[in-house]
């Protein structure tokens, strides 16, 4: 994503990202980038808060026009309903991020990808 | 109240007792930016996203699921909200849900602030870009293909998400 942000910025079209992943988008470099510290998944606000999505697309389109350098990160004031005890747990032993069922289907996915390369295919 | 998430130490963490291969995340020292050249009420707003965000009446090809080998795609800007939807597994299933595509994909939000003027239009497609495993093919491949549908709907400016 902002791979994508970065090239058509480049290119003459202004861009604002919003997203999770702070650290991620930060070490990337991007023009805007517009951050709620809510789980992956709900970068634009929670999921069935049409109001709260207003203001996370508002936050963006003020940020489009008040920007004057690149790397400019706003975070919104939002936080998540239902506590942050996600914060603790994404991405470790006591809550595996994919079901094994997931994991095994992606390690398939990456494997044809492998093979697919090796055939000049991809 | 906690701060945020260190994503990338994070997954560095979980995945290398299980993989020993950590994923290097591309960095850049350099940032190009683009001032608005016209106010937002007179700008057309294109939509791209990494949500895999597809519409129920497209026919999805075997590649579409290959997500890790990149590749990008179209959607209609008014296709109808109970047409999309996400198949993403790639977020935080704990937590929350992809139930609601807006709070990925705001394509509602972004109608609504065409109706209410405050940004001046949409361009007739949004695109999708499937993350890949390779940075170079995302780089080479699809993002100028993305580029160029934009230039040819006329966008000014663009709202990007991940899941």
């Amino acid at each position: 994503m902002s791979l994508v942000a970065r090239h058509l910025e480049a290119n003459g079209i202004s861009t604002v990202v919003f997203g999770a992943a702070r650290d991620i988008v930060e070490h990337v470099g991007v023009p805007r980038f517009v951050h709620s510290d809510f789980p992956l998944g709900s970068p634009c606000g929670e999921p069935h808060n049409a109001a709260q999505q207003r203001e996370v697309l508002e936050i963006g389109f003020k940020l489009l026009e008040r920007a004057f350098v690149p790397r400019t990160t706003v975070q919104t004031p939002f936080r998540w309903s239902k506590g942050e005890v996600w914060k603790d747990l994404v991405f470790t032993p006591e809550q595996p991020y994919q079901s094994p069922e997931a994991e095994r289907e992606w390690l398939e996915r990456k494997e044809h990808y492998r093979k697919l390369r090796a055939e000049g295919n991809v | 109240m906690a701060t945020y998430v260190r994503y990338i130490d994070r997954i560095r963490e979980y995945y290398l007792s299980k993989y020993n291969n950590p994923y290097r995340w591309a960095h850049f020292e350099d940032v190009p930016f683009t001032p608005l050249k016209k106010p937002l009420a007179e700008s057309r707003v294109v939509l791209v996203t990494t949500s895999q965000t597809t519409a129920r009446n497209v026919e999805r090809k075997e590649s579409d699921g290959m997500q890790n080998a990149g590749g990008m795609y179209s959607l209609a800007a008014d296709t109808p909200l109970d047409l999309l939807y996400s198949p993403a597994d790639n977020y935080d299933t704990a937590a929350t849900t992809l139930d609601d595509v807006n709070a990925f994909y705001p394509t509602s939000r972004l109608h609504e602030a065409v109706a209410s003027g405050r940004i001046g239009s949409l361009t007739e497609r949004f695109h999708g870009v499937y993350n890949a495993y390779s940075q170079r093919r995302t780089r080479e491949r699809d993002i100028p293909a993305v580029l160029e549908r934009c230039r040819e709907d006329g966008a000014d400016v663009a709202v990007l998400t991940p899941v």
